[in-house]
């Protein structure tokens, strides 16, 4: 939480004027008893009407300040909550953006998105809340001991008695019941889980005849979930019963006191009325600042869980300051080749084992490399590591001569157009979607309309989506659903695919997107993108031989490692995997049927 | 509408009968606290009458008829017995409304078994889960503290009008005419806040979404540098709702200080008239004695501690009002749940297959998920014994609409499927299903040890069987080295298996069984092409003598099937051998030859 009150630093202001206008507000209220305790003893005492009117009016009158003072606390407190949940929001969002792929993996997309919505949420209630009440409860509390000290020594003894142990049963009880709530919480999940498990298992469960045993687990569940609840439900409906009792036997025993005090004239009767006032007054706050601190804590951790993902650093060092570098590029060396994968090797964070090893090969501009291998070979993370999603644990990554280190993120990823496994899709337009992939979009002295339209054209063209772009209403308007979900499987890939060409880049990675294709389409997007641009160099990640086998150069991963690479001829002839690979797809077609 | 809210109200009443003894101990104890509560002032109030001033003390009730001694001791059996009743009140509560929760929950698991697969494929499993687990909670929560918050809160207010006439008349008349001016105060932010929280709602969902969408594909939004243009977008909404936030929250937290102001106003008129009355003392006449006379200082004492209670009870129920109709909201969306019509009953007198042949019959056979479109029309099948089927066709088109069928997740609109010539209508689902063992592209692992999800398709294997299944799928070996063994415990999201072992898992579930019938949809395709060669042996050797029927990509599989159905769209379009099928020259010959294109 600590990490976190930086934020608060731009509503010091606001921070301080909100409790203490709050505070201003509490020691109104506990001038009320005093003020009945006159009119009691010179107001009724004495038969004075003016008395007790003019006393009436200082009621009002203090009713009245302390609405202002409220109204001015609530205001600061207000402004100081929100604006600390904005500036931290907009902190909490560009940090994530700011995080590599290494850090994604581990903290996970669902946690981020909770950290920004929910939590964030909790955090401004409870920034709220404590400015607004943390101070005033515990004041009343103590204020109203001190009132009473002001009337008598002696009587007050009460209360320091009272206010301990009033403390103890409601912290205690908290205390206590906090852990045994998330026990419940826990039981709770996991009923929860059960029913989702049913759920997304509805077709194997059926097909086994699992019903009933399903049932049954959840029965048991279900029923220790209702123990657990009732157990703590009996416990914590303790508290009331307990803090009446405390606070009325406290209230008798200052009745009795105050008659023995006043009988020898050191109180008057309205004074004991005030000593009555200030101890149900105590009562009330306790329970209200007890309600406080169980929100509190749950804003605590909620906060607690925001300040541990801004701990989280990107580990990629941009060591190039941006754009300086992007003159730099194409001085190639190194043997002329464009690309060169230098032994390279690489493990994930907290992975025992690497997922490539020694990987080291070149590739010249304008070739198509294929990359193929069962699942797990390394193939996704072997083309990750050119728009350094990633870096290398060992050997070096070098495009156009320079190690990718070298360039600024923004340079380098500039270069290559990359379409992932999963095929995601923006909320928009598709022009708003091909628009992420031109790299000067959106700045109003970039490229002119018509040019970019043209540009958008050609690269669906490219990507075999024109066809059904055309079709759909408004065309290059069509509004996308968020995720995609108003396109087919093959359409979102292929408008995945456009977003990738349309950038020209230098290099492009199809990293197994053409899954959802068939076999005739993908071939014809294959063609597309040769005939496109001589320049640009293609890899295509696959599980199929049949769209890498006409590629320049296949590199056959096997568990992290290169078990062979040239072409389709020379693998066939020589590599055993890729044998293995391509005769379980295709049969050893004429020699098998002959026989 | 309001007929909707009334016949769920009934619904809910319905859930709640049988624990209507301890719901009217509840109401009792309820009534006994509130009573017992109200009691306390007055005995207090007389207290503060013995004393009187210095001498003038009354210990034992020689001034009026009670001492202070006996008050006393009325006061602490009054204490003792408001905590024990508050107390059984607060289990009473918690009895009924766990018992009611876990009633409803099980009631709609139950009923989730039973729904047809139509209903669950419709809905989203967030949707389903939280129908069950939040509403659920909610509606309970809601419902049975609303409806005790509403009772004894009226019992507080009649109680404390009751007991306020009891002191004085004029008193209560002005805390009765000004008190609803407090509700006033606080129902005229509400209106006025409503707008502004239905803004900062919205506002807050339009970022969500962004977040959701950003945040969700983060490694997109890097791949194409977008950050800075996305994060321009964020800071704008976040400044929206920024603005629209405070002033939401602050006009909505008026509502506290402005009430209690009026509170404090209805305080102080009670002070000022009960002070006067107390004035005017013995000598009741004229004004005062209209008023309801004069009141001592305990009474004015008790007046005012009920001045300062009498109002709380009305800003309570205006919320137990609102919350009561969110939780009948709730209740509504879980008896939907509850009463969805079932799956189809099972026949009367079910046929029963003594032993499954093997073979297949489908006949003119027609079935569409929504009546607008047509899928599978007049489609006619016959499998014999042993056969290998093969279902192909691009992704989406589906293909696994057959099996669903097949496995009566759903039933045919009209013509008839025979197993072993006995039609599957009328059978049992669970006969039917026996028969069958399926492998589906997404694979399902239940929370449990690997050796319970192994043996899902009979409980009574033997660890030796279980071994021998896992051997066959190629599964053991990696099992071997997992820390527990074939006791590791495993879930749906647990990371701990790749995709690749999980199906193989699914794998040796089947080859527990090896039911007379096979179902294989993609069975394969996640897991790498070595492996499943090995796998393909195995399979081989399972489906020796079986039927089945293979959801397949991989041409190597549909060539050695006997019946090749092609689908596309959702319908059948082809159908025969390989090479019937390449020589006919339709849309397989083309998904073949597409293979070999450059």
């Amino acid at each position: 939480m600590r990490k976190l009150l930086v934020y608060l630093k731009d509503y010091k202001k606001e921070s301080v004027l909100g409790p203490l206008f709050k505070l201003l507000e509490a020691s109104f209220e506990l001038f009320v008893p005093l003020v009945i305790a006159r009119i009691v003893d010179t107001g009724i005492s004495g038969r004075d009407y003016g008395y007790v009117w003019r006393m009436g009016g200082v009621l009002l009158l203090l009713a009245g300040i302390g609405l202002v003072c409220s109204v001015t606390a609530q205001y600061f407190a207000a402004k100081a909550a929100t604006g600390f949940a904005a500036s931290l929001r907009h902190s909490l969002f560009s940090h994530i953006q700011s995080l590599s792929f290494t850090e994604m993996d581990k903290l996970g997309t669902a946690a981020m998105i909770t950290r920004m919505t929910s939590d964030i949420n909790q955090v401004q209630s409870g920034v709220n809340l404590v400015l607004r009440l943390f101070l005033r409860s515990p004041f009343i509390v103590f204020g109203a001991m001190i009132m009473a000290f002001t009337i008598d020594g002696k009587a007050a003894l009460i209360f320091v008695v009272t206010i301990p142990l009033l403390s103890a049963v409601v912290f205690g009880i908290m205390l206590i019941s906090i852990p045994l709530y998330r026990k419940v919480q826990a039981g709770l999940d996991r009923v929860l889980g059960r029913t989702r498990e049913n759920l997304t298992g509805v077709r194997v469960i059926r097909a086994f005849n699992r019903e009933d045993e399903e049932q049954e687990a959840f029965t048991a569940e279900n029923q220790a979930l209702t123990r657990m609840q009732m157990f703590v439900g009996r416990f914590s409906a303790c508290m009331n019963p307990v803090t009446y009792i405390i606070v009325n036997a406290a209230t008798v025993v200052l009745i009795r006191t105050g008659a023995v005090r006043v009988d020898n004239g050191i109180l008057t009767q309205g004074q004991v009325i005030a000593l009555v006032n200030y101890m149900s007054q105590i009562l009330v706050e306790l329970v209200k600042l007890a309600n406080l601190i169980i929100t509190v804590t749950k804003a605590f951790a909620c906060a607690d869980r925001i300040a541990g993902v801004l701990e989280f650093s990107s580990s990629l060092e941009e060591t190039a300051a941006e754009g300086e570098t992007d003159f730099r590029q194409e001085k190639a060396e190194t043997g002329g080749a464009y690309i060169r994968f230098q032994h390279v090797d690489f493990s994930y964070k907290d992975a025992g084992a690497d997922a490539l090893t020694d990987i080291d090969f070149t590739v010249e501009k304008g070739q198509t490399v294929g990359i193929i291998g069962g699942t797990g070979s390394g193939k996704t993370t072997l083309v990750h590591l050119l728009p350094r999603f990633y870096d290398v644990s060992a050997g070096k990554v070098l495009v156009g001569g320079e190690d990718v280190r070298n360039y600024s993120l923004s340079a380098l990823r500039h270069k290559i157009g990359i379409v992932m496994q999963k095929s995601v899709l923006f909320h928009g337009t598709v022009r708003d979607n091909l628009r992420w992939g031109i790299v000067d979009a959106g700045s109003e002295n970039g490229i002119n309309g018509a040019y970019e339209e043209a540009l958008m054209w050609e690269a669906l063209e490219i990507a075999q989506a024109k066809e059904f772009v055309e079709k759909k209403e408004g065309g290059l308007d069509f509004e996308i659903e968020q995720g995609g979900r108003n396109l087919s499987g093959g359409q979102r890939q292929r408008m995945a695919i456009a977003r990738a060409v349309v950038r020209r880049p230098e290099i492009l990675i199809l990293d197994d997107s053409a899954s959802a294709l068939d076999f005739a389409t993908d071939a014809a997007l294959r063609k597309a993108v040769r005939n496109a641009s001589r320049d640009m160099t293609v890899f295509i990640v696959s599980q199929r031989a049949a769209s890498i086998m006409y590629a320049d150069k296949i590199l056959v991963l096997d568990d992290g490692k290169i078990a062979g690479q040239g072409t389709h001829e020379e693998l066939l002839a020589s590599c055993e995997v890729y044998q293995e690979i391509y005769y379980s797809q295709f049969e050893r077609s004429s020699s098998a049927m002959q026989n | 509408m309001k007929e909707g809210k009334k016949s769920t109200l009934k619904k809910v009443l319905a859930h709640i009968s049988s624990y209507k003894w301890i719901l009217v101990i509840s109401i009792l104890l309820a009534a006994v606290t509130v009573a017992l509560t109200l009691y306390f002032p007055i005995l207090s109030g007389r207290a503060i009458d013995c004393i009187l001033g210095p001498g003038k003390v009354d210990y034992t009730g020689w001034m009026v008829n009670e001492g202070l001694y006996s008050l006393a001791k009325k006061m602490i059996v009054v204490v003792l017995l408001t905590a024990i009743a508050q107390w059984l009140m607060n289990v009473c509560n918690n009895q009924i409304t766990y018992q009611v929760i876990r009633d409803v929950r099980e009631e709609a698991f139950e009923k989730i078994q039973k729904l047809p697969l139509k209903y669950i494929d419709g809905h989203s499993y967030g949707d389903v889960v939280s129908r069950i687990i939040a509403d659920v909670d909610q509606f309970a929560d809601g419902l049975l503290m609303g409806f005790t918050q509403l009772f004894t809160g009226v019992i507080t207010i009649i109680g404390t009008l009751g007991f306020m006439l009891s002191i004085n008349v004029g008193i209560t008349l002005l805390v009765v005419i000004l008190t609803p001016l407090s509700l006033f105060v606080a129902k005229f932010i509400a209106t006025r806040t409503h707008d502004m929280f239905l803004l900062q709602s919205k506002t807050r969902g339009e970022q969500t979404a962004l977040i959701d969408e950003m945040i969700g594909n983060q490694k997109v939004v890097q791949a194409y540098g977008q950050e800075d243009r996305v994060l321009g977008r964020f800071d704008e909404i976040n400044e929206r709702l920024e603005k629209c936030s405070l002033r939401a929250i602050f006009f909505s937290s008026l509502t506290n200080p402005c009430t209690r102001f009026v509170n404090n106003m209805v305080y102080a008129g009670v002070a000022i008239l009960g002070a006067c009355l107390a004035i005017g003392g013995g000598h009741a006449t004229g004004f005062i004695a209209f008023l309801g006379g004069a009141v001592t200082v305990g009474e004015l004492s008790c007046l005012l501690s009920y001045a300062n209670q009498y109002t709380k009870p009305f800003n309570e129920i205006s919320g137990v009002i609102t919350e009561l109709q969110n939780a009948l909201a709730c209740a509504s969306r879980i008896f939907e749940l509850i009463e969805e019509k079932p799956q189809s009953p099972e026949p009367e007198h079910p046929a029963t297959v003594e032993h499954f042949d093997g073979s297949v019959t489908l006949e003119h056979v027609y079935f569409s998920y929504v009546p607008e479109q047509h899928l599978i029309e007049d489609f006619n099948l016959q499998v014999k014994k042993g056969e290998r089927v093969a279902i192909v066709g691009p992704t989406g088109c589906g293909k696994t609409t057959l099996i669903n069928l097949l496995m009566r997740f759903y039933d045919v609109n009209s013509g008839k499927i025979c197993v072993s010539g006995t039609d599957i209508m009328e059978m049992n689902r669970s006969d039917l299903r026996d028969g069958f063992g399926m492998v589906l592209q997404e694979t399902w692992l239940k929370t449990g040890t690997i050796r319970e999800n192994i043996a899902m398709a009979r409980e009574d294997a033997t660890e030796a069987e279980v071994i021998e299944a896992a051997k066959a799928s190629h599964a053991h070996s990696f099992i071997k080295r997992l820390p527990n063994g074939y006791d590791t415990i495993v879930s749906e999201d647990g990371d701990s298996l790749s995709q690749g072992q999980k199906q193989l898992l699914c794998i040796a579930r089947v080859m527990l069984a090896l039911p007379p019938m096979l179902i294989l949809d993609e069975a394969t395709s996640s897991i790498d092409t070595r492996t499943e060669l090995k796998i393909q042996n195995a399979f081989a050797k399972m489906m020796q003598g079986r039927t089945s029927f293979i959801v397949a990509h991989r041409l190597s599989t549909i060539k050695e099937a006997d019946i090749i159905l092609v689908m596309k769209d959702g319908n059948i379009i082809e159908q025969g051998g390989h090479r019937e099928l390449l020589a006919k020259g339709g849309f397989y010959a083309n998904l073949y030859n597409s293979q070999f294109a450059k």
